[in-house]
């Protein structure tokens, strides 16, 4: 270190000293003493020479150019996360400085705009479900999925759950490791080849008791909309709870889940104003029946009224939280996804229903345009159930290729089905949202067409 | 008030027997220390526990406690219209307020059990 300091490192060599002073010791590696010398590096580490800002600024920008973007490509891919066009006024708002955290504050009724921000999200999702009850939020719909199973264990004191192999792969994984760590047995309830939708006849046998949960995602990974009210009623006469996993963006335009009997509904809340980056962050949603309100996970904000009248808001029902409960909590998510679900909150109001289901709508019929136009070349449909602005199409095997096809002429295409699920091999998932324009789509088409 | 008809745990539950069957609720202490009571959560009827198993929780406006089972056997009643009143529990603890009934398995596990007057002097020595 030379002996001004470096510049953006807070401690100067003389504080360093006073420091060190003050315990009554000479240097660092005194402090650190107690760790075997065996174990510690004995020379500096091998990074490459300091660079100065403006050489720093350019290499990073010259990794960065390694990567691609959306704004270079045309994507077709979906799969889990969506190009759902984010309206500019949600980054402005988020970066308010009074906004701008991704935690619920510790003393969180001092800060009543995050709480009635928090509040106007539930509502919201509230609204889209159909369910009474919506917390905070999650971290993904892979946790909420989760998180899900743990309420439904917790409310029939069963220990198994079965879950539709349509559930998208990621989820099934992350439940899979949360089930493994508390004893819960699941099931994996297979799929109708032929319809692309979880098969009810297998539910059917594969349902008892001691069934917790019956998990089905629908719009499903293969985008197909399930036969999720029968498969439901099935769960209902076993006495298990019946999970809805959904895509938010997809209740625009479908029945909201409370309808076809879900107790609990999550999903991946991404598609509201959030984008695509690699990794995320990403924003779960979790709602649920009246009934089930004291197994909800996390937090939850409630309205309520001061000394003075005057409408307020306040984290509601903590007896559930680990720092009351402990041990026994609901669930040990402490946290939530504030920021990503102001973001939400902000698309959602933005849009209004109207947009919303203007957005579904666009989705939906583009969607179909380009699975008829891929049908007409060649690329017929996987499946036979209807779908909303994802489908599968069957290649004959050539995904990889058409894939490589596609990247040259900067189009990333659809999922590879078969990457998961042996079974699905040669089949390829395209997602259409709103953003893509007729010309895009065209695109799509006539880089295949006559290829083939 | 501690009462004499019952018998008493530490963890302050109170064991009424009759015949094998053991009527299990919290005592009035332990009503008054949580305040008041919001919401109960009772366990299915038919389901067998162990001596010591959490068996309720009752969240009150301070706090949610672990009911744990005084004795072990199969849970033959719970008391259902503590889901919608459950303020039973401070009013009438030892009566209406009930949470559940145990078969008796052993009544070996009644031993050790306090009485009235050796309750009410636990309480005095837990210095509360």
């Amino acid at each position: 270190m030379p002996a001004s300091g470096y510049r953006y490192l807070p401690n100067t060599q003389q504080d360093r000293a006073e420091m060190l002073a003050e315990i009554g010791i000479s240097s660092v590696d005194e402090l650190l003493a107690d760790i075997p010398v065996e174990v510690r590096l004995q020379r500096p580490l091998e990074l490459p020479a300091a660079l100065s800002e403006p050489s720093l600024l350019a290499r990073a920008r010259q990794l960065a150019d390694r990567n691609t973007n959306l704004d270079q490509y045309l994507s077709f891919l979906g799969a889990g996360i969506y190009e759902h066009f984010p309206p500019s006024v949600i980054q402005h708002l988020i970066s308010r400085s009074e906004f701008y955290t991704a935690y619920t504050p510790y003393q969180a009724e001092i800060s009543q705009g995050t709480l009635r921000a928090i509040f106007e999200y539930q509502t919201m999702i509230s609204e889209l479900t159909g369910l009474p009850v919506a917390n905070a939020s999650m971290y993904d719909a892979a946790t909420a999925v989760a998180e899900a199973m743990i309420m439904a264990i917790g409310a029939t004191r069963r220990s198994k759950v079965l879950v539709s192999k349509s559930v998208h792969p990621a989820y099934r994984r992350v439940l899979a490791t949360y089930a493994w760590a508390r004893g819960v047995q699941v099931g994996e309830v297979e799929i109708s080849r032929s319809k692309g939708v979880t098969c009810l006849s297998c539910l059917d046998l594969a349902i008892d008791d001691q069934c917790a949960a019956v998990i089905i995602q629908t719009p499903n990974f293969f985008g197909c909309v399930e036969e999720a009210k029968e498969a439901f009623e099935l769960a209902h006469r076993h006495g298990a709870l019946a999970v809805a996993v959904v895509d938010p963006v997809s209740l625009a335009v479908l029945a909201a889940p409370a309808e076809y009997g879900a107790d609990i509904v999550v999903g991946e809340g991404q598609g509201l104003g959030l984008s695509t980056s690699y990794g995320g962050p990403l924003l779960g949603f979790l709602a649920a029946s009246e009934k089930l309100m004291r197994r909800v996970p996390g937090r939850i904000v409630g309205q309520t009224t001061d000394r003075e009248g005057r409408r307020g808001f306040v984290l509601t029902l903590q007896a559930r939280e680990q720092h009351i409960r402990r041990e026994k909590a609901t669930s040990n998510i402490c946290s939530n996804e504030a920021l990503c679900a102001l973001a939400a909150t902000i698309y959602l109001a933005a849009m209004g229903p109207t947009g919303l289901r203007q957005v579904g709508e666009a989705s939906l019929h583009k969607a179909h345009y380009v699975a008829d136009r891929l049908g007409q070349i060649g690329l017929p449909l996987a499946f036979e159930a209807p779908f909303f602005k994802e489908f599968a199409v069957d290649t004959n095997f050539r995904v990889a290729e058409i894939n490589q096809r596609l990247l040259e002429q900067k189009i990333i295409g659809g999922y590879d089905l078969g990457s998961d699920s042996p079974g699905l091999s040669g089949l390829q998932l395209f997602c259409v949202t709103e953003v893509r324009t007729k010309a895009e789509l065209d695109r799509l088409v006539g880089a295949l067409e006559g290829w083939l | 008030m501690a009462k004499d008809d019952v018998k008493y745990t530490r963890e302050h539950e109170w064991i009424k027997l009759e015949g094998n069957r053991a009527r299990v609720g919290v005592t009035d202490y332990a009503a008054e220390q949580m305040g008041d009571v919001v919401f109960v959560e009772l366990p299915g009827a038919g389901e067998t526990v162990g001596k010591g198993d959490s068996v309720c929780v009752i969240e009150s406006v301070k706090a949610v406690s672990d009911v744990y089972a005084p004795v072990s056997g199969r849970i033959s009643e719970v008391n259902n219209s503590l889901l919608d009143s459950p303020e039973l529990i401070n009013s009438d603890p030892y009566g209406e307020g009930w949470l559940l009934v145990i078969e008796l398995e052993d009544e070996g596990e009644l031993e050790g059990l306090m009485d009235a007057s050796g309750y009410e002097k636990f309480i005095a020595e837990e210095g509360h």
